[in-house]
């Protein structure tokens, strides 16, 4: 009897440890997917967010087409170079970009795209960069087949 | 350069922590499934000989140190790789282990004559692996260096996998499929290792001609079509795993080969037109087989009826159904069923004796761990910056969810049998070692995806120099 008891004890008991594991992976994935350890979003408190979102200009440069779609890089102060040299910040591997296509810079918080005489040209919503021009946060860059957008 | 120094943001950034390495995640997790492995071996003893041995001592301690030394390598030489990848693999390994010891036990109790055990054989082939997946990761501290031998990488998987076609039955025959080579008393499947060697060609290979393949192309009834003449490296691969299916008889490795290219060839243009073309491609090549073929249409048979044909071809799935059956949801307790019925359960069809113990809630958290380390996979895919690290590690992972799915469904009856393993659980030295091999490249591309990027100022290898401009046409 106690055998019996201690059998399906085994039995369900390993069933759980299987399953805990994945429950304890799949943590780790959602705090991948939003960043810092689950529940630490929630915390903060809700004026001090607001506060950061109006003082600070954007934060992240979204690739939203292209072979890149989904790519994001985190905008501090120095420039971001894109085209498809090896060294640029975000390398293309578009066929229509050149290999020093274009440059995003931050003047005083906001930001900049300029030409670096690309090929094909990029634009800014509809228009052709010729000077630098200052980009609006959710404002399309498109470069060849790859657009950008810069998000606060 | 026109521009002065540009150092990535993400690093250079103020005020921003720096990204998380997790690796303690990685090593809480290691544990994890360390122990859950050591909880199986235990059970297993318990349940079919009622007492602990000595041996479960020695075998924790190995284990445990095997991942241990794995962990500390990644900690130190990939710090900021994937923390799911290795836990994953681990807990696989582990429930393997603990299964072929399972069945070992079983063979002993009814007095098999054979009582070669072979849980401690495959602890030599898991180790085999983390040396060989410690030494990927010591040599290869760039994924990009492996664009640069993809030519020859190709041209040596190719070898490998032609090898066994070559070879005297005698040196390459087991159980029908001519997939081996064996000297010596070892015996290794090459065809694993060919699977690496060729989706690392593929991966450097469609960097290249992505945009051709691409972008040339016709509608045709909503299809972007491509053009004729660009069709040429999908017949070629097509070509390559009928030439494979053909001389090894090894519907397992053609299938796996084929799909992966075709994949590939779909992730790296975007037009779903490429699979198509090899669904049919494939379809064709099928039809030609069963109609050319005795042991396909043996396979066939037995897939579409095992129970008409149970005293010959269908034994084997026939057996794994009923364990299936057996098991039920939760299963019979692990040594609590009867998986040694199911033939060589040790390697083709150990995902029966997974489920026959541990019952439908077992099995499906199984794979949930393959679907975890695949997820993974792709995730470094999507995050990694360049082209051919994308391809690579995309062109990786889907082989693994490919393989598992191939196995998994010749074993409980949706597809027909091919003779494939299940990676990281089944017995098989070459299978696990070479998975050991992919798991490291995985590590390393994911390493490179998740770190942030050095300041550029430092010369970089001048890998792939920007390649000609293309005309639309």
């Amino acid at each position: 009897m106690t055998a019996e008891i201690v059998l399906q004890i085994f039995r369900f008991g390993f069933l759980l440890l299987l399953w805990l594991f994945i429950f304890a992976a799949f943590r780790v994935v959602r705090a991948d997917l939003f960043g810092g350890r689950a529940g630490r979003v929630a915390s903060v408190p809700p004026r001090a967010a607001a506060a950061k979102k109006t003082r600070g200009g954007p934060k992240t440069l979204v690739v939203t087409a292209g072979p890149l779609t989904g790519t994001k890089i985190t905008l501090g102060d120095q420039p971001i170079l894109i085209g498809r040299a090896d060294d640029s910040t975000l390398v293309l591997t578009d066929d229509f970009a050149s290999s020093r296509h274009a440059r995003l810079t931050n003047r005083g918080g906001q930001w900049y795209v300029e030409d670096l005489g690309s090929t094909n040209g990029t634009y800014l919503d509809q228009q052709r960069v010729q000077g630098p021009l200052l980009v609006a946060p959710g404002q399309p860059i498109r470069i060849g087949q790859t657009a950008l957008e810069l998000r606060s | 350069m026109t521009s002065g120094p540009v150092t990535d943001p993400r690093a250079a950034a103020p005020g921003t922590p720096p990204p998380p390495k997790r690796r303690n995640t990685e090593l809480a997790l290691l544990g994890f499934a360390v122990l859950i492995t050591l909880v199986a071996q235990a059970i297993v003893d318990l349940t079919v000989t009622g007492s602990l041995t000595t041996e479960l001592a020695t075998f924790g301690v190995w284990f445990t140190a095997l991942w241990a030394v794995a962990h500390l390598v990644v900690r130190r030489w990939a710090p900021y790789a994937d923390p799911l990848l290795l836990p994953a693999v681990a807990l696989l390994v582990g429930l393997g282990l603990s299964f072929i010891h399972r069945l070992d036990l079983a063979a002993q109790q009814a007095g098999s004559t054979v009582s070669r055990e072979d849980a401690p054989v495959q602890l030599v082939w898991a180790t085999l692996g983390l040396v060989l997946f410690i030494g990927v990761l010591l040599v290869l501290r760039d994924h990009r260096l492996l664009a640069r031998f993809a030519y020859t990488l190709a041209l040596i998987g190719l070898v490998l996998l032609a090898i066994p076609a070559v070879l005297p039955a005698s040196l390459s025959e087991v159980n029908g499929a001519k997939i081996w080579i064996r000297v010596a008393g070892f015996s290794i499947q090459p065809g694993e290792f060919a699977k690496i060697c060729l989706t690392v060609f593929f991966a450097a290979y469609l960097v290249d001609k992505r945009d051709v393949l691409a972008l040339a192309s016709r509608r045709v009834m909503g299809l972007e079509l491509p053009r004729g003449r660009d069709l040429g490296p999908v017949l070629v691969a097509w070509m390559l795993s009928i030439l494979v299916l053909v001389f090894e008889r090894d519907l397992g490795s053609s299938l796996l080969l084929f799909g992966i290219f075709v994949v590939m060839l779909y992730v790296a243009t975007e037009r779903a037109s490429w699979l198509v073309i090899g669904l049919g491609l494939f379809a064709g090549g099928a039809l030609i087989a069963y109609q050319l073929f005795g042991h396909v249409q043996q396979r066939v048979d037995s897939w579409l009826d095992p129970f008409e044909y149970y005293d010959g071809s269908g034994f084997q799935v026939a057996q794994a159904l009923f364990g299936l059956g057996t098991g039920g949801l939760f299963g019979a307790g692990l040594g609590g069923g009867r998986p040694d019925q199911v033939p060589v359960a040790k390697s083709d069809f150990i995902a029966a004796a997974v489920g026959e113990e541990l019952g439908l809630f077992g099995l499906v958290a199984v794979i949930i761990v393959y679907l975890v380390l695949v997820e993974r996979g792709l995730r470094t895919s999507l995050i990694c910056r360049d082209a051919f690290g994308k391809l690579l590690a995309a062109g990786l992972s889907f082989a693994i969810a490919w393989q598992v799915f191939v196995v998994l469904g010749g074993v409980t009856g949706l597809l027909p049998l091919t003779g494939l393993t299940t990676p990281f659980l089944a017995y098989g030295g070459s299978s696990l070692v070479a998975n050991f091999v992919l798991v490291a490249v995985l590590v390393r591309i994911s390493d490179a995806a998740r770190r942030p990027a050095a300041p550029v100022g430092q010369p970089k290898p001048a890998l792939g120099d920007a390649p000609t401009e293309v005309v639309q046409t």
